[in-house]
């Protein structure tokens, strides 16, 4: 009987795992630019007329698997990495090629990889499976099912997205992710600034605070539960950490002064930001659990935007200690200070790649703003993009996007100006626009919210 | 004849005025600026009769010039006679840097406004600073010359 089990576990293990482990499948590189995106059909997910009707009821939305299949089309298509395929032109219905796709009719429209899936209603649950097929091989490459409850619908979507992305890159996705920004209205000189998140593709777009006060630079701790951010409450410029869940806010540590760039060190465990006291600004710790408060750097000069790495050893920071600002990275302790940045201009912002390998930061020379990336001992620096005025890069959690912001020029009118939240692969390829409701900025990317 | 000469005349004086508006007009932007430090009066308030309410700098620099440290003077004389007086210095950067590097450089250039205001007798007791970086430019354009407005340090009666 034992054996017997055995005998079954290890032919399921083999069976499982073979599809998955195949040569020759389809492979996208995402190391390069993305001047070919892979053709792929994603035909909507099939769903019975009685589970169609009660998600109708429940979510407002007439074909909840057509909605959950844009999600994944959109997500595909804005990764530039992959080309969805018009679906005028699919020849077989959803629930057939759920089932076993004709994989000529799908290769006659130059799909080469499909996504077919089925979505129903079940004991109050929304309950997906989903397959990823090579349409040249002729096989299924993944298949998965899962069941939430029905409000989770969106996060479904990008969950499969981050699975095919997964799949077809050999990196984790960035779909199940939030953003959190500071929205932005009114007049330059008297504007209103809110704190608001939203899912990454813009969708569920939340205010959090009313815009009473002034209210700067939100960052996501590693579950993406709590932020950390810079409120003007009671015309105090102080951190305060928030609890996105519950709402509830505190001031960070008992500074007399101005505290400010507050970002998460990598377990979630301390806030690292500056104190600003008598003209001199230094990096400070605190610690959330005992409230240890430690000072890290020591320097007559402008310490500030400190940025940890992903193993917590090292801390990349802004000073101009050199005369202007630059680069640099120091122990996390405060020890071995070293300048990395020495190109022409002057560096701001840096933050550490999720990845380890690089830093992101925003350079001003000749009075053009770049968002560009360099590696840890300040090497290979690439810029991305030039525009009048951009700053503050954050990661994707697999890092391989870089989300900022971006103002345009006020002209002589008056007019003109703008704050909008902008992305860019770390090729340089792939600058696209996020939509949000107001002006943006200060963007912040969550870690995957599924893992 | 005679008339035609008038109207000649005429028509010159015109000219006249437009060539020497556009002159004036050139030397009111020109005079505004010494360096790239602001020196126009445009966006300055006072305290009272005499004594502006703000000094300005150049592009990322907290240094105080010799018109900062006038200004400063008389803040620091209108201190002494209204000894009730608390004041909050307000630090402010221009658009073009990052935003958690100008929060820290607004509030040094405060700090050098109260380092002088105290060198001339005023308490630290009466004083206290606050920095808002780029948030809140006095003028919204994005040129030089609004951007040499906005750096500054503007003392604000607290009481």
């Amino acid at each position: 009987m034992n054996n017997y089990i055995n005998k079954f576990f290890i032919t399921f293990l083999i069976i499982s795992l073979i599809p998955t482990k195949s040569f020759g499948l389809i492979e996208v590189d995402i190391t390069r630019g993305n001047l070919n995106p892979l053709p792929l059909a994603v035909s909507p997910l099939s769903i019975e007329e009685k589970s169609r009707k009660s998600f109708q009821e429940l979510i407002k939305k007439e074909n909840i698997g057509i909605e959950i299949s844009s999600i994944v089309e959109n997500n595909l298509r804005t990764s530039g990495l992959f080309n969805p395929l018009n679906k005028d032109a699919f020849l077989q219905s959803p629930d057939i090629a759920n089932l076993k796709p004709r994989f000529e009719d799908w290769n006659l429209i130059k799909a080469q990889a499909l996504i077919t899936g089925k979505v129903s209603y079940t004991d109050e649950k929304l309950r997906v499976e989903f397959r990823l097929w090579d349409v040249l091989a002729g096989k299924e490459m993944m298949a998965l099912a899962f069941t939430t409850v029905p409000n989770n619908w969106r996060r479904v979507g990008h969950i499969i997205s981050d699975k095919v992305y997964e799949r077809l890159t050999g990196e984790k996705g960035y779909f199940d992710t939030r953003i959190i920004y500071v929205a932005e209205e009114g007049p330059k000189t008297k504007r209103i600034k809110k704190l608001a998140i939203m899912d990454q593709d813009g969708a569920n777009n939340k205010f959090l605070t009313l815009g009473n006060e002034l209210v700067l630079t939100p960052r996501f701790n590693p579950t993406s539960q709590m932020v950390t951010y810079l409120s003007y409450f009671r015309n105090l410029p102080r951190v305060y950490l928030l609890d996105i869940e519950t709402g509830t806010q505190e001031v960070v540590g008992d500074f007399p002064g101005m505290t400010f760039a507050p970002r998460f060190s990598p377990n979630g465990k301390k806030i690292i930001m500056s104190f600003a006291k008598d003209g001199n600004s230094e990096i400070y710790t605190m610690d959330l659990e005992n409230r240890i408060v430690e000072k890290i750097t020591n320097h007559p000069s402008i310490d500030t935007s400190p940025s940890y790495s992903p193993d917590g050893k090292y801390i990349c920071f802004n000073s101009d200690r050199s005369g202007y600002q630059q680069i640099y990275v120091m122990k996390s302790d405060g020890s071995n200070v070293k300048r990395i940045s020495f190109g022409k201009g002057i560096y701001g912002t840096p933050v550490w790649s999720p990845r380890g390998d690089l830093i992101a930061f925003t350079k001003l020379h000749k009075g053009k703003f770049y968002i560009g990336v360099m590696r840890t001992d300040g090497s290979g620096e690439r810029l991305l993009t030039e525009n009048f005025y951009q700053e503050a890069p954050s990661w994707s959690p697999n890092g391989r996007v870089l989300v900022f912001y971006r103002e345009t020029k006020t002209d002589s009118k008056g007019k003109g100006f703008s704050a909008k939240l902008w992305s860019i692969d770390l090729t340089g390829y792939n600058e696209r626009r996020l939509k949000t409701p107001t002006d943006g900025s200060d963007p912040s990317w969550s870690s995957l919210l599924s893992k | 004849m005679k008339l035609n000469k008038n109207l000649k005349n005429v028509l010159l004086v015109v000219l006249a005025c437009f060539t020497l508006s556009a002159c004036a007009t050139n030397k009111v932007s020109t005079s505004q600026l010494q360096g790239d430090v602001y020196t126009g009066k445009d966006t300055v308030e006072y305290l009272a009769s005499g004594v502006p309410d703000r000094v300005f700098f150049a592009t990322n620099e907290s240094v105080l010039t010799t018109a900062s440290r006038e200004t400063l003077r008389k803040q620091a004389a209108w201190l002494r006679k209204n000894s009730d007086v608390t004041i909050v210095l307000e630090g402010h950067a221009d658009e073009r840097g990052t935003r958690e590097y100008n929060l820290a450089l607004g509030e040094r250039r405060a700090n050098a406004a109260k380092d002088y205001l105290m060198t001339y007798g005023i308490s630290s007791d009466r004083i206290s600073v606050l920095s808002y970086g780029k948030e809140r430019p006095v003028d919204s354009g994005s040129n030089p010359l609004a951007w040499s407005k906005n750096r500054r340090s503007v003392t604000v009666k607290a009481n």
